[in-house]
């Protein structure tokens, strides 16, 4: 078991528009790429955000060794339940989580 | 080719003015800048006014105007005023006439308008169509906005270029049209000139240093090479395509009016030390023209307050405190002020504990103390302000249990209570169909002549 952020070389997250959030995992090399596709279900992510896996698009950049999610944001960008006007936040939720790797 | 210089994501960042005229030194075609977007938040758009302050507006807008006096070509700036309102690219223009008069400049100026009136487009409600995530619009929730913008598209950068002006103020734009007006226009590769522009739009952000701001994009026949000009920066294939993934939910796929780019088959390969060439960029022209809208409309006012928890006791029974606290003041709330659950909105941050992330949070780490911050909202300020009030008490001695002595917390302001003002949402999600891509927007343009 390993901590997500002490494999991938930067996760970061963002809005994409005020209805979408999208998390980017730079994952460094093919070693730490392969590894990170493999332990990380789309489904251990939607669990880990609360939220439907079907609502989340993954997508696998293996030229960019990039893990890319995409998901409608819980709340729009600036309502009155909006923690994190840039989104910016969740990025750590991942980095801190424990992968089978 | 066309060469674009791009100081900065957005004017108020700041960027490496020794870059900068590094920059210029390579006799750019167009020098074009960013004012802003969504990003910031509802409240910009809502009230149609700037988050960057006036002064760094100004210190970095000079030198742009000396920059494009000095190589006489034009400078664009798109979403004027972080929300790109017709009030937003007036306030620009003022800037750029008292700039003008400091420096004695004598410039043709285009405003570009893109402010939408309500009722226009409730006549067109056929024309309007929901993006994902799907929000309802009707001639009410058109009405009900204070301000809906249009995000203008190439077509419109190009219709201001061809006025002729040295400066272009344009309203809410996509992040990309301003760069990629003047390569399509010069004939460049569509493709490239699309794949570029977004690679750009947050200036040296695509580089190894994102704070010196200042890149270089050469658009040809084929594609575009992206250099950055601060000393020591580069780009490298991966920090260039790395920005196509940048605030974009679909890394591949770019919407624009008038079609979408695909950066599928796009590759990006190492020029030079500094330089990353990309070609194989695809421009798919769609059968509509459409542009996407934003509005953002008042949700009420609100007044927050802020005690600090240190005492572990209480730091442990952060959540149980606030929990027991809260049920304690929507009781008073409604017997005090004869107030209603849907009358007011009470919700507490326990910042050092979840206030990001609210109930996804995984780390139960226990902090040395705690923020508990208290956000009413209401219909109105003073109501809020009153709840706040109310409150205030409670937030300073409220106990536990009842039988233990009077607890005590730190509050750092006095009033203790302060008052945000409006606070916006944004409520359109959707695109306009537009037989003539001017049909929703306005130009403008004025001779400033001094000197």
């Amino acid at each position: 078991m390993a901590r997500l952020a002490d494999i991938a070389s930067k996760i970061r997250s963002k809005n994409a528009g005020p209805f979408a959030l999208t998390i980017d995992i730079f994952c460094g090399d093919s070693d730490s790429y392969n590894a990170i596709c493999n332990a990380l279900s789309t489904s251990r992510v939607a669990s880990l955000y609360q939220t439907a896996e079907t609502g989340i698009k993954r997508y696998e950049l293996s030229d960019l060794k990039v893990l890319k999610f995409s998901m409608p944001r819980p709340n729009i960008q600036g309502s009155l339940a909006d923690r994190d006007m840039h989104a910016s936040g969740w990025a750590w939720l991942l980095a801190e989580l424990d992968v089978n790797i | 080719m066309t060469r674009i210089l791009i100081p900065n994501g957005a004017i108020g960042l700041g960027f490496d003015e020794a870059a900068l005229w590094r920059g210029v030194d390579m006799q750019p075609d167009a020098i074009c800048v960013d004012g802003g977007s969504t990003d910031s938040g509802p409240h910009y758009l809502g009230t149609g006014t700037s988050k960057y302050s006036r002064a760094s507006t100004m210190a970095e807008w000079r030198i742009l105007m000396q920059a494009r006096a000095k190589l006489g070509v034009p400078l664009i700036v798109g979403t004027a005023g972080t929300c790109g309102t017709d009030s937003t690219v007036d306030w620009m223009f003022r800037i750029t006439c008292d700039l003008a008069t400091e420096l004695g400049q004598s410039v043709k100026i285009a405003r570009l308008y893109s402010s939408q009136n309500a009722e226009w487009l409730a006549d067109r409600l056929d024309h309007i169509s929901p993006l994902w995530p799907e929000m309802p619009v009707t001639r009410e929730i058109l009405s009900g906005c204070n301000n809906i913008v249009a995000l203008a598209g190439a077509e419109h950068i190009s219709a201001a270029l061809q006025t002729g002006a040295d400066i272009i103020i344009a309203g809410r734009t996509t992040d990309t049209a301003t760069i990629a007006a003047l390569p399509l226009l010069n004939g460049d590769h569509a493709g490239g000139a699309w794949h570029g522009a977004k690679i750009g739009e947050c200036g040296a952000l695509c580089s190894t240093n994102p704070t010196s701001g200042v890149i270089v994009i050469e658009f040809d026949d084929q594609g575009f090479t992206v250099q950055p000009m601060a000393e020591g920066a580069i780009c490298t294939p991966q920090s260039v395509a790395a920005h196509m993934l940048y605030e974009n939910a679909d890394p591949d796929i770019l919407s624009e009016p008038g079609g979408h780019l695909d950066v599928t088959a796009a590759t990006y390969n190492q020029l030079d030390p500094r330089a990353v060439r990309v070609t194989g960029s695809n421009w798919a022209p769609s059968d509509r023209y459409t542009v996407k809208l934003e509005g953002a409309r008042c949700a009420g006012y609100q007044s927050c307050s802020l005690v600090l928890l240190r005492e572990q006791r209480y730091v442990e029974n952060a959540s149980k405190w606030v929990d027991r606290l809260a049920t304690f003041l929507h009781g008073e709330i409604r017997s005090r002020m004869g107030l209603t659950a849907d009358d007011y909105d009470l919700s507490f941050r326990l910042i050092g504990q979840n206030a990001t992330l609210g109930a996804l949070e995984t780390n139960t780490a226990t902090p040395a103390e705690i923020g508990v911050l208290a956000i009413i909202t209401a219909q109105e300020q003073a109501t809020a302000n009153e709840i706040a009030k109310l409150c205030n008490p409670f937030l300073l001695h409220y106990p536990l249990s009842d039988d233990e002595p009077q607890a005590t917390f730190a509050f750092p302001f006095s009033p203790a209570e302060w008052d945000k003002g409006a606070v916006h949402e944004f409520c359109l999600n959707h695109t306009l169909t537009l037989k003539n891509p001017m049909d929703a927007f306005r130009l403008q343009v004025d001779e400033v002549t001094h000197g």
